[in-house]
């Protein structure tokens, strides 16, 4: 077990170099000279500039420019946003838990309706409702999601007014940030209406988020499951007597979900993905509305740090799933 | 049909289709994938017609109309059947125009995707040892970012527009096409066919591209029907950000994009570009699930 983990890990590390090398050149392989462009269009004198080389340490041969920022990275030193003058690492640590909150309940979302539509379709193949979970996994599947949003708030915000248009809360209510999660804060602050106020901000965001991951989990619950119920052991449950629920909820599920597990684990990347349009669409302030901002305004070493940590992050994440895969079955284990 | 198949007695057992006719009864036997295909060849049409389908130039404004509604609902007139944005431009005449922008992007990238693609999954299917590795690595490295990131952070060194929004859909696509290409080679390269040519001194670039390459070709073409959609919903997230195609071109996530100020007070210019994506990427999903079914029968059953 110890060996298959290490293996895991050592299949990391070329991916976490060639990860800080894209970050490394990102800034300087921006057309012209990297001061200039921190300088922006207000411009720089000579001297000052040279200055600045030196202190960015500009002047020095770019494989010791690596180093040292690999150096600087290995301690947490990510750098400076241009704009705010904060540590990256800092502004990202305060907006991270905004996007793992709408991401959470996304993901949740999806698999409270996706794996109960999918064990129903296999069940019913066939029956209108399979064909109806295809025909609606395949449409959130193609969906834009940034057109899904906007959409979505036509419908509930403009003419229902239901949901609100944007934000986490509404501005009446302070909390104190305890979790970085607002429903959880807004709870534990015990005002009255923010919890109710910060769930409602929630939920059209979620429901963007959540639609691709959906769409994707349901289609492969359906196929996972059909390939279970097609096995010999479900044929010899059924023979034996057991109730069709029992068959499908104990026997065939269990191994069905396997495959599943794999699928929700690779869709954080998408997840990221899809929280970059939906933070811009709901104002949600997260590090994937942080990073478009960074691009609007020029402001490098945010864009530099923050790919590079969404990037650890789903690293991560990936081999925490390829390692669970391994404790839960011992066949991949053996294989590698 | 060969000459013996007609000479011979009449078979109880219908005389074998062939190759393409038995594609095409698979592929239409998929409502689904027929209804793509339709929807497919309709949005080529409209592409290749659109100066003469669209009522107006789709840069024309006119000042009389901003932000009128579509021709069914009061204050609307059949004039501008879809409405006007929002500094009166014709919806209808954007769209149509439009078509050809998404068209060119998602075939532009694919194809483009699929040379580089091709080219490196060959070198790393033949090469093997450290080429191979290396080129392996670096497409794991792409895969493991979000793909919209790093189609963003692209965009963020090139600068934005059109064609850098679509040169950074190619990288994050590519991955798919050099490992489908690499898992085709070496799966071939073992079969008998190959040790032949080999061994009756075929060169390495003639077992590359005459032996190998058509055989892997299935895998492909459905890739690349599936990966049309995917370049198109990509290059219209970057227009809908402000990275990929600039105002005023037709495109129709930047037409998104600057219709988004008005979700409030005017639904279709927000409403229509967005269901145009929806369905041309809907579209080639279909056709992309048809082709696959169609290429692998027994993967179906």
């Amino acid at each position: 077990m110890l060996r298959y983990i290490l293996t895991r890990i050592g299949l990391v590390v070329p991916t976490f170099i060639g990860m800080t090398l894209l970050a490394f050149f990102l800034i300087r392989l921006v057309p012209g000279d990297p001061i200039e462009t921190m300088a922006g269009e207000r411009g720089i004198d000579a001297a000052r500039h040279a200055a600045l080389l030196k202190e960015y340490g500009l002047d020095r041969p770019v494989l010791v420019q690596y180093g040292i920022y690999i150096g600087r990275v290995l301690h947490g030193d990510l750098g400076k946003s241009m704009i705010t003058q904060e540590p990256v690492l800092r502004e990202f640590a305060a907006l991270f838990p905004a996007t793992i909150e709408l991401a959470l309940c996304a993901i949740v979302f999806a698999l409270v309706l996706g794996i109960p539509a999918g064990i129903i379709a296999a069940v019913r193949r066939n029956s209108i409702f399979d064909h109806g979970v295809m025909g609606v996994s395949l449409t959130g599947y193609s969906m834009p999601i940034f057109w899904w949003g906007l959409l979505l708030i036509l419908l509930f915000s403009v003419q229902l007014g239901w949901t609100p248009v944007s934000g986490r809360i509404s501005v009446k209510y302070f909390i104190e940030p305890v979790t970085g999660f607002l429903t959880v804060d807004a709870l534990l602050s015990g005002e009255k209406g923010a919890f109710r106020s910060a769930v409602s901000h929630l939920i059209l965001p979620t429901i963007v988020l959540g639609t691709q991951p959906l769409a994707i989990i349901a289609r492969m619950t359906r196929s996972a499951m059909l390939e279970v119920l097609g096995e010999d052991y479900i044929r010899t449950a059924r023979a034996k007597g057991l109730s069709k629920f029992r068959v499908v909820a104990l026997h065939a599920l269990r191994n069905a979900l396997i495959p599943v597990i794999t699928v929700i684990g690779l869709q954080v990347g998408v997840l990221f993905t899809g929280a970059i349009l939906t933070e811009t669409i709901f104002s949600w302030p997260g590090v994937g509305k942080w990073l478009i901002e960074a691009i609007n305004r020029r402001d490098y070493p945010v864009l530099q740090g923050g790919v590079l940590l969404l990037g650890l992050v789903v690293m991560t994440v990936n081999l925490l799933v390829d390692v669970t895969y391994g404790i839960i079955n011992p066949r991949i284990r053996r294989a590698s | 049909m060969t000459p013996d198949a007609t000479t011979a007695p009449p078979a109880t057992a219908p005389a074998p289709r062939g190759p393409l006719r038995e594609f095409w009864g698979y592929f239409s036997a998929n409502h689904g994938a027929v209804a793509g295909l339709v929807f497919v060849v309709a949005i080529l049409l409209t592409a290749a017609f659109a100066n003469v389908l669209a009522p107006y130039p789709p840069d024309l404004t006119n000042s009389a109309v901003f932000l009128k509604p579509p021709a069914w609902q009061a204050g609307g007139s059949w004039a501008y059947p879809l409405g006007t944005d929002a500094i009166g431009r014709d919806i209808l005449s954007r769209l149509i125009h439009g078509a050809r922008l998404s068209l060119l992007i998602g075939i532009a990238v694919v194809a483009l995707a699929i040379v580089v693609g091709i080219a490196l999954g060959l070198v790393a299917g033949f090469a093997r040892g450290v080429v191979e590795i290396a080129i392996m690595r670096l497409m794991d490295i792409i895969l493991t970012l979000p793909s919209l990131l790093l189609a963003i952070v692209i965009v963020a060194i090139l600068g934005p527009g059109l064609m850098n929004a679509m040169l950074a859909v190619v990288v994050v696509v590519l991955p798919h096409y050099v490992r489908i290409t690499r898992a085709a080679v070496i799966t071939e390269t073992s079969k008998d066919y190959v040790t032949a040519a080999r061994a009756s001194g075929a060169t390495q670039l003639r077992l590359m591209f005459s032996e190998v390459l058509p055989n892997c070709a299935a895998p492909l073409i459905v890739q690349a029907s599936l990966g049309v959609s995917t370049a198109i919903l990509d290059a219209a997230a970057l227009g809908f950000l402000g990275l990929g195609a600039q105002p005023p071109a037709s495109e129709w996530g930047t037409m998104l994009a600057d219709a988004r100020e008005f979700v409030l007070r005017a639904w279709w210019v927000v409403t229509f570009p967005g269901l145009m994506i929806l369905l041309t990427v809907l579209a080639f999903n279909l056709l992309g699930d048809g082709l696959r079914d169609a290429f692998d029968p027994k993967l179906k059953r």
